[in-house]
C-alpha cells in the first residue's frame, strides 16, 4: 500500500533521513516509534507531500505520490496533527466537515453538518460542542474534533502525529482506543508516529524504530519485546544508558 | 585578505537582497496567477473585505480627520507669513487628495492589516494549520492569501476616497470654526481647484498600497520561522516592508501621474 524506499532528506546540513525503507501493508496499522528530532514527523510528511524529499522514492498503491492529479490523491488521506491544527476561525463542526464543504466531496451545507455530528459522536462528543470555536475546548477535546476530523470523508488511508502528546493519560487512553476503533471499522491503513509506548500497543500492528535517518528494526507489535535490536529494547524500556545517546 | 573582507559582505549582502527580491517576486506572480485558476473561495473573500475594508473605517477616518484639521493651521500659518492664507482650501484638498490621503490610509492599513494578516498566517504556519489547509485539498494560497490580496486591492481605494473627503473635512471644519473662513467659500474653492487627474491618482495609490499592504502580510506570515520568536519576526517585518514598499510606490506614483 505505502512504500517508502530509500528516502533521504536533508535541512541544511542536517541529514534528518538518510535512506528510510518501510512498507506498510493495506489495512494494517503502522507505527513508527523514536526519539525526538528523529524524522518520524518529516517521513510522515514527506509522504503526503508537506515535505519534498531530495532522493528516494514513495509509492501508494504502486504509484510514485508525485504523479498524478494531486488532489484525487490527498482526498484518499486523513491527518490528525500533533497539536490538531484546527482553524481557529472556524466553528468545530466546520473544521470537521472542512473537506465535505468545498472541493471535489463538496456537499450540502445542512447535510456537511449532519456528517461533522455524526463524526463528532463517533468520538465522543456531544452534537453542542459543534458550534464552539476550538479554543473553547480541553487539549483532550481538541484531538478528538482533529481525530474527527481526520476520518470525515472516510480516508483509505489516516496519519496520527503525536496523538497523545500533551495528553493525561485517561485521555491518551481514550484516544488510543478510538484511534484502534476507527481504523478497524474503517479498514484503513494508518500511520502513527509515537513515542508514547502505551499508544504503540494499543495501535500497532507493525512497528517500526526510526533512528539516525534509518529503520533500525521494523516487525509486528507482538515481536517488538523480544526484538533482539538494542535500539529498541532501550527504547522501549526508556533506558538512560544503550546505543541511544541520551543527549541529542 | 582583509582588505577584500568588506567586498565579501557587500557581496553577500547584494546576493541576499537579490534572492529575498526573487522570492517576493515569485510568491507575488503565484498570487496573481491564482486569480484565473479556480477555484475561489468568495466567503473568505466576503470576509476578507469585511476586515480591511468596514473594520478599518474608524481609524482611517480619526486619521484623516485630524491631519486635515492640522493641515489647515500649518497652511494658515505658514501662508500668512507671504500673505497667502486665502489658500487653505486649496492646499488642504490638493495635500490631502494627492498625498496625505493615499499615503496615510496606506500606512495605517499597514499598521493595522499587514500586521494583522502576517501574525494569523505565521500563527497558523506554526500551528501547522497551513499543512491541515494541504492535507486538506486546499491551496494556502488560494484559500489564505488571494482573498487577502484581492480584497486589499479593491476595497483601499474606497477607503482612500472616504479618507480624502474626511480629510478635507477636517480642513472645513478647523478653516470655517477656527480660522475664519466663510464655509461657501471654502467648499467652492474646494471644489474648484480639485482635478480629475488629482482624484484618479489618489484611487489609484490606494489600490496599490492595498495590494503591497496584504501581499507583504500574506508573503512574511507564509515564510514566518517556527515559534512565538518566529511570529513576532513576521509581524515586524511584514509592516516595516509595507511601510517602506509603500512611501517608494508613493513616489513612483507621483512621479507618473505628476512629472509631466
Amino acid at each position: 500500500m505505502i512504500r517508502l524506499t530509500d528516502v533521504q532528506k536533508a535541512f541544511g546540513s542536517n541529514r534528518v533521513l538518510r535512506g528510510v525503507n518501510l512498507h506498510v501493508p493495506k489495512g494494517t496499522s503502522m507505527v513508527i516509534i523514536g526519539g525526538s528530532g528523529t524524522g518520524k514527523s518529516v517521513a510522515l510528511k514527506c509522504v503526503l507531500g508537506l515535505v519534498t524529499p531530495d532522493a528516494g522514492l514513495i509509492e501508494v498503491d504502486g504509484k510514485d505520490v508525485r504523479s498524478g492529479d494531486r488532489d484525487a490523491f490527498l482526498a484518499r488521506f486523513g491527518m490528525l496533527f500533533q497539536g490538531g491544527a484546527l482553524f481557529d476561525s472556524l466553528p468545530v463542526w466546520q473544521n470537521v466537515a472542512f473537506r465535505l464543504m468545498r472541493g471535489a466531496l463538496k456537499r450540502p451545507k445542512a447535510e456537511a453538518r449532519e456528517i461533522a455530528i455524526e463524526k463528532l459522536r463517533r468520538v465522543g462528543l456531544k452534537p453542542d460542542v459543534a458550534d464552539k470555536l476550538p479554543a473553547e475546548l480541553s487539549g483532550g477535546m481538541q484531538k478528538r474534533v482533529g481525530l474527527a476530523r481526520a476520518i470525515a470523508a472516510e480516508p483509505e488511508i489516516i496519519f496520527f502525529d503525536e496523538p497523545t502528546t500533551g495528553l493525561d493519560p485517561i485521555m491518551a487512553g481514550v484516544i488510543n482506543e478510538l484511534i484502534r476503533e476507527i481504523v478497524t471499522e474503517m479498514g484503513a491503513t494508518a500511520m502513527t508516529i509515537t513515542h508514547d509506548m502505551s499508544s504503540v500497543r494499543a495501535i500497532a500492528d507493525n512497528v517500526a524504530m526510526l533512528h539516525e535517518g534509518v529503520i533500525k528494526w521494523t516487525g509486528p507489535v507482538a515481536q517488538m519485546d523480544a526484538s533482539g535490536d538494542p535500539y529498541v529494547d532501550q527504547f522501549i524500556h526508556g533506558r538512560a544508558e544503550g546505543p541511544i545517546e541520551a543527549v541529542r | 585578505m582583509r582588505l577584500l573582507a568588506p567586498i565579501g559582505r557587500l557581496g553577500r549582502a547584494t546576493l541576499a537582497l537579490l534572492a529575498a527580491i526573487g522570492r517576493l517576486a515569485i510568491f507575488t506572480a503565484q498570487t496573481i496567477s491564482h486569480l484565473v485558476r479556480p477555484p475561489f473561495y468568495p466567503r473568505e473573500f466576503g470576509h476578507a473585505l469585511l476586515q480591511i475594508g468596514y473594520f478599518s473605517l474608524p481609524v482611517v477616518g480619526l486619521t484623516a480627520l485630524f491631519t486635515g484639521g492640522a493641515l489647515a493651521l500649518q497652511i494658515y500659518a505658514g501662508g500668512s507669513r507671504f500673505s497667502a492664507e486665502a489658500v487653505v482650501p486649496q492646499i488642504v484638498a490638493i495635500g490631502m487628495v494627492r498625498e496625505l490621503g493615499p499615503v496615510l490610509v496606506g500606512l495605517m492599513i499597514a499598521a493595522r492589516v499587514t500586521s494583522s494578516i502576517a501574525a494569523e498566517i505565521a500563527t497558523m504556519k506554526v500551528t501547522e494549520q497551513i499543512d491541515a489547509l494541504v492535507t486538506l485539498s486546499t491551496h494556502p494560497m488560494k484559500y489564505l492569501t488571494l482573498p487577502r490580496v484581492l480584497a486589499a486591492t479593491l476595497v483601499m481605494p474606497l477607503l482612500v476616497g472616504v479618507g480624502d473627503v474626511i480629510g478635507i473635512y477636517g480642513g472645513f471644519l478647523v478653516g470655517t470654526e477656527r480660522l475664519g473662513f466663510n464655509a461657501t467659500t471654502y467648499l467652492t474653492n474646494t471644489a474648484d481647484f480639485l482635478e480629475l487627474r488629482d482624484i484618479v491618482s489618489s484611487l489609484a495609490k490606494g489600490a496599490v498600497f492595498g495590494f503591497i499592504a496584504a501581499l507583504m502580510g500574506c508573503y512574511y506570515g507564509m515564510n514566518s520561522a517556527r515559534g512565538a520568536m518566529g511570529v513576532g519576526r513576521a509581524t515586524k517585518g511584514s509592516v516595516v516592508a509595507a511601510a517602506i514598499l509603500i512611501l517608494a510606490a508613493n513616489f513612483i506614483l507621483t512621479e507618473a501621474f505628476f512629472s509631466a
